[in-house]
């Protein structure tokens, strides 16, 4: 791990929270483009100052504090001091102070002594020089138009701060009476207690060596990524410290002990040594990932403030010095709340009393922790509202302190709260060797604990050496005997007098954590952890348990629902009705779906027009009619394009008219009208699942259309398709004829009473066209009626009762066969003399006669052919020869020539 | 006057096309065979790579569902569910949902079922509740064949999470269905895409390959992590959150948002294909 990431963590004011603050405004300020259509953003107006200040009361040295203010407006308005982290600067907290100047407060921001382009020395929130210099502020404010005065000289002011920023904001509001309401971040309450804790109570705690040194480091070094450090005015190595603090430093970090004077100079800096003087609203943010300012120093911020009777409010964030996943989004939110209640005195929920953000499981697609709060209407402090006894067990264990205090344990390390996060899921990297810790187990869990706060233990420990340091910690035991620390902390303690054996009430760490059913607790003491300093000389320890562990619980703690995105929800409504809108019917023109006059003409088909895709006055078919009667067997004719098909498939309701209507026994058609059903078709090719048998295919047709079985007379249409054994083939191997012909016979399933076949010869040999045709006509014998298309002649003149003839969408001609040949004969009489045919139809027995490419097409009409010979002779006409025609084939030939 | 019959005698619109019927006519397809086929057979080449290959090499710290998948019959199927969702359970509903309208046009046999008539947005729903019951099937299929398969060779036993702690067998199983079924819902945008593309064309391939293709292009850009949150309107981002059901704490976030996310873009889909298909000329 870089020393760099230590650096960054340590100040969770700046970068972390930064990115998190800038996603989410991104977010909003996207969502309000998508909401309101590009609401405009409120522009801020920064002033930059540098503010002279003595370098302490009534002293002649100034130091010069780099100040900015941001306010959006110049009417009166609360202030906000905004305090900036250990190592950072007042621009790390430009964009919350934006975002809080924009919610109608004026902020201030500055550089710490020491720190930005401020100058003087680092006094660590030294009551002379960094709390003074926040009264001055205070003072500062009180003069500006944009701020509202509670009274002369008296500001509406609060303040907040994380971390060094935190220290300054509590310190501040007990210095300064005139600051009306607070919010502390992951900050100290003691410092003595905080570098130097004792989980058996008293002074002389371990030295956190590790925390304070990356401490002292960032403060000397003038920042780890701003280059060259700035002026070295002290000792070599203090840096921006003040000259007392660097000896003190000097001191503690060699011997490991705090002596009397350090104390003193922490205790000024602690706003424990000013508890009562903190008499305003405040709100205790502190990190479950935090090694440096643990929960139990956030809990002695809550009592003495509540003591003083102002309101508090306690959040326990996923994060802390020591890393953390969550952004600083929902923090910043609860904090310009605190300050809307109690600074705008609006009637705003300020929040729980008591908030925890617990780990729910991973989230496997952004591999990131779920979080989710649970909240509480008081804060029980660190004891709960309950506590559970559990047992443990095991025997006095003997322990080595090793020489040089290493290989160290490893419990919390800075930098590592995100993984520390993660142990409520299973991971972690607490480290004990063997021989350096003792161990008590519990039996395993019968029910789910909870723990929130700090369990206590009772323990003897015997040492052969006057004092003892120990690291305290419970671990989450699985029934596999995997081992989590929660949260990765250890609580040092140091038993002095301990050679005859003291026995000793320890405080655990402050966590919140889930022990589930089947898990152990275990109890671990180790002689070292790398983060602390613990004797270099060899000892050994005797350790035994004393009693069992006491586990608070808080039982009002209910978990609020997750945050999830509004997305959740609106989605599906949105898509729900996105599908509703698709599937509105658009009512077309009214028709009358039924015409009773119509009840027994199988089809009638009147002005129907239909127009290729995409196509203006292309037409498919256009402005056909007529109908066709019961016992009909009507041939639809017409060439290759005629629009045949594309009206038959009008007529089964595959293709919508764009203009007329088709009836069917009075109904009109639309797409699965049920009157289709009395409709059986084949129209443009077989078409059937390839992968079944003829057989299979019929039989799951007709179940398809959801009729009786008995009324599809199966054996009569298998008959006509006259397959054989090649019924129970897959269809796939049928020749064409074999499809054609099975498909004529699912058209016939079910007798129905219009049957329509569209070029059903095609494919078939001579004697089965000859079956075909006398199938058809049997069909109509019986009462039904047949439509048959075809461009084929013979077929249509040797079957078919009535013709309809087409020609490019167009009717040409309907009625009866013989109407349309005509009553007589038709004979082409081949000869040159074409241009004669007026003549000869004006001769009397002579019903027309037309010229053609071969002749004259002449149709008798009483004549005989031996008289038309002679008259044509008569004539003069030169007659090469005569001979009979087929008639249909030149009546539609004609017919389709005359429309051309 | 008497009443009116329109229809043929035994014909009612809502006895038309029987989800049996439509059922047998995909279940003999090939294809339907094929699919079901490999799909069991997956488990068994599995199982014989990982016996071919030997036991996974002792990399304790690095633990992943694949590395832990001869541990037990749940891993197994685990790790088969794992190694599906992808790409490979991506295919087999793509081609239920795809190739189900736009295979009927192909053979021309749509024309005849239209004109029976069985009404359009009866044929519509009768085939995609098959072709959905078909995909659940092909869902299910794999990482059951994978736990009876994973059970025999490996013993039944409790569910190792990579996170290093153990899931009691009683817990695992019914949370292994939570995962399945969350599988088959997050799959269910595939599907209504499939379905859709199916009634547009009439090549089968054009449907299913539309679908898979844009799977695959989703999957790509959820990779791109430049695009931040936006993915998380990809239906592909959350395909991965069914591992959320089987963490020592059930975890319903992500699964909740894929759901809603896959469903609803499903639904909006399902209600292009209806309104198209109800005004569609059909021409094949």
């Amino acid at each position: 791990m870089g020393f760099g990431g230590v650096w960054r963590r340590w100040r969770p004011g700046r970068r972390r929270w930064l990115a998190g603050a800038a996603a989410g405004a991104v977010l909003v300020v996207g969502g309000a483009a998508v909401a309101a259509g590009g609401e405009e953003q409120v522009a801020v107006r920064q002033e930059e100052r540098r503010l002279s200040m003595p370098e302490v009361p009534g002293s002649a040295g100034q130091v010069s504090i780099d100040t900015s203010f941001f306010t959006t407006g110049s009417t009166p308005r609360p202030a906000v001091l905004l305090a900036h982290g250990f190592g950072g600067s007042k621009d790390g907290e430009r964009d919350q102070a934006e975002r809080l100047a924009r919610q109608g407060y004026a902020v201030l921001t500055w550089s710490a002594r020491g720190f930005g382009a401020s100058t003087g020395k680092i006094g660590l929130d030294a009551p002379d020089r960094e709390i003074a210099d926040v009264q001055r502020l205070v003072d500062w404010l009180a003069q500006r138009p944009e701020v509202q005065l509670d009274a002369p000289g008296d500001p509406r002011v609060g303040i907040t701060g994380a971390s060094y920023g935190g220290g300054a904001a509590l310190l501040g509001a007990a210095y300064d009476p005139r600051i009306d309401a607070v919010s502390s971040q992951i900050t100290w309450w003691n410092l003595n207690e905080a570098l130097f804790p004792q989980a058996v109570g008293g002074a002389d705690g371990v030295f956190k060596k590790l925390w304070a040194g990356i401490f002292f480091t960032t403060g000397s070094a003038g920042g780890l990524t701003g280059g060259q450090p700035k002026q070295q005015d002290g000792p070599v190595g203090c840096g921006r410290f003040s000259d007392e603090l660097c000896a003190m430093y000097d001191r503690v970090a060699t011997t490991g002990r705090a002596d009397a004077e350090a104390v003193g100079l922490l205790d000024r800096s602690s706003p424990s040594s000013v508890a009562a003087r903190i008499k305003v609203p405040t709100l205790v943010v502190q990190g479950q990932q935090d090694s440096l300012f643990p929960l139990d120093q956030g809990d002695r911020i809550a009592k003495a403030v509540a003591a003083n009777g102002a309101p508090v409010a306690v959040d326990w964030f996923a994060g802390g010095h020591d890393g953390g996943t969550e952004t600083s989004e929902r923090v910043e939110g609860r904090v310009a709340a605190w300050f809307d209640h109690y600074l705008k005195k609006q009637d705003n929920d300020t929040g729980p009393a008591f908030r925890v953000t617990r780990t729910g499981g991973l989230d496997s697609t952004g591999f990131e922790a779920v979080l989710r709060g649970a909240s509480a209407d008081s804060y029980p402090g660190l004891g709960g509202t309950a506590t559970r006894t559990v047992e443990l067990t095991g025997r006095e264990q003997s322990i080595a302190n090793p020489p040089g205090g290493a290989p160290p344990n490893i419990s919390a390390l800075p930098g590592v709260g995100a993984l520390s996060q993660l142990s409520s899921v299973g991971a972690g990297l607490a480290i004990d060797f063997p021989g350096q810790f003792a161990s008590f187990d519990s039996a395993p869990l019968d029910s789910t604990l909870h723990l929130t706060g700090a369990p206590t233990v009772t323990v003897r420990v015997q040492a052969d050496r006057p004092d003892a340091v120990l690291f305290a910690k419970v671990y989450d035991l699985d029934p596999e005997g995997k081992q989590t620390l929660p949260q990765q902390l250890a609580a040092p303690l140091r038993v002095t007098g301990a050679a005859d054996g003291k026995t000793v009430t320890v405080q655990l760490p402050a966590v919140d954590h889930e022990f589930a059913v089947g898990h152990r607790l275990r109890l671990v003491l180790a002689s070292s952890d790398l983060g602390y300093a613990s004797p270099v000389e060899p000892a050994t320890y005797r350790i035994a348990l004393a009693g069992p562990l006491t586990v608070p619980t808080v039982d009002g703690l209910h978990t609020e629902a997750a945050p999830l995105p509004a997305r959740v929800w609106v989605l599906p409504l949105l898509a729900v009705a996105v599908a509703a809108l698709l599937l509105v019917r658009f009512r077309r023109t009214k028709v009358a779906r039924y015409d009773p006059a119509l009840a027994e003409v199988p089809l009638r088909i009147s002005g129907l027009s239909k127009r290729y895709h995409g196509s203006a006055d292309r037409y498919a078919v256009r402005e056909l009619g007529f109908r066709v009667e019961r016992g009909q067997v009507l041939g639809l004719l017409g060439p290759n394009g005629a629009g045949k098909t594309t009206t038959l498939r009008m007529l089964m309701g595959l293709i919508q008219p764009d203009e007329g209507e088709i009836r069917l026994f009075g109904h009109a058609v639309r797409p699965g009208a049920p009157v289709l059903s009395r409709v059986g078709a084949f129209v443009e090719g077989a078409g059937f699942l390839p992968h079944l048998t003829g057989r299979a295919n019929l039989r799951l047709y007709w179940q398809a259309t959801g009729r009786p079985a008995e009324d599809a007379h199966f054996e009569e249409a298998l008959a006509i398709a006259d397959l054989g054994e090649a019924l129970d083939r897959a269809v796939r191997t049928y020749s064409q004829g074999m499809r054609q012909r099975l498909a004529i016979a699912q058209a016939m399933l079910g007798m129905p009473e219009l049957l329509i076949l569209d070029e059903p010869t095609n494919g078939l040999d001579p004697p089965q066209i000859r079956e075909m045709r006398e199938v058809m006509i049997r069909y109509a014998a019986a009462g039904r009626t047949v439509i048959v298309s075809s461009h084929l002649l013979s077929e249509v003149e040797q079957s078919c009762t009535h013709l309809v003839v087409m020609d490019r969408g167009r009717l040409v001609s309907s009625g009866p066969v013989a109407e349309i040949i005509g009553g007589g004969e038709l004979l082409l009489v081949a000869t040159p003399a074409t241009e004669l045919a007026q003549k000869v139809a004006e001769l009397p027995g002579v019903g027309a006669a037309e010229a053609v490419e071969q002749g004259l097409l002449v149709r008798l009409d009483g004549m005989t052919a031996s008289e038309l010979v002679a008259e044509l002779v008569k004539l003069g006409v030169p007659v090469e020869g005569v001979g009979p025609h087929r008639r249909l084939e030149d009546a539609f030939l004609s017919l389709i020539g005359g429309t051309a | 006057m008497s009443t009116v019959v329109e229809q043929a005698p035994g014909y009612r619109a809502r006895r038309t096309l029987p989800l049996r019927v439509e059922a047998v006519r995909q279940l003999r397809r090939r294809r339907t065979l094929v699919m079901g086929g490999v799909l069991a057979a997956l488990p068994f080449i599995v199982l014989a790579a990982f016996q071919l290959g030997g036991n996974t090499p002792g990399r304790e710290g690095r633990t992943s569902f694949i590395e832990l998948a001869t541990s037990s019959g749940l891993n197994f199927s685990v790790t088969l569910l794992f190694m599906g969702t992808g790409f490979l359970l991506v295919i087999p509903v793509a081609v239920f949902c795809g190739d189900t309208v736009a295979s009927e046009a192909g053979w021309s046999s749509l024309r005849y079922l239209l004109a029976a008539p069985v009404p359009r947005s009866r044929l519509l729903a009768r085939k995609l509740t098959v072709g959905l019951a078909f995909s659940a099937g092909a869902v299910l299929l794999l990482p059951l064949v994978g736990l009876l398969v994973g059970t025999a060779a490996y013993g039944w036993g409790d569910l190792r999470l990579p996170t290093g702690v153990t899931l009691p067998a009683a817990e695992a199983l019914p949370r292994l269905g939570i995962a399945v079924a969350y599988v088959f819902l997050a799959e269910l945008v595939i599907a209504a895409l499939a379905f859709w593309l199916s009634t547009v064309t009439d090549a089968p391939l054009g449907a299913v390959g539309g679908a898979v293709f844009l799977s695959i292009i989703t999957g790509v850009l959820d990779a791109v992590t430049a695009l931040g949150d936006l993915r998380q309107w990809l239906p592909a981002h959350w395909q991965y959150a069914w591992a959320d059901a089987l963490q020592p704490r059930l975890e319903w976030g992500g699964m909740l948002q894929g759901v809603t996310l896959s469903v609803s873009y499903a639904v909006v889909l399902v209600a292009l294909a209806f309104r198209g298909f109800a005004r569609k000329d059909v021409v094949s």
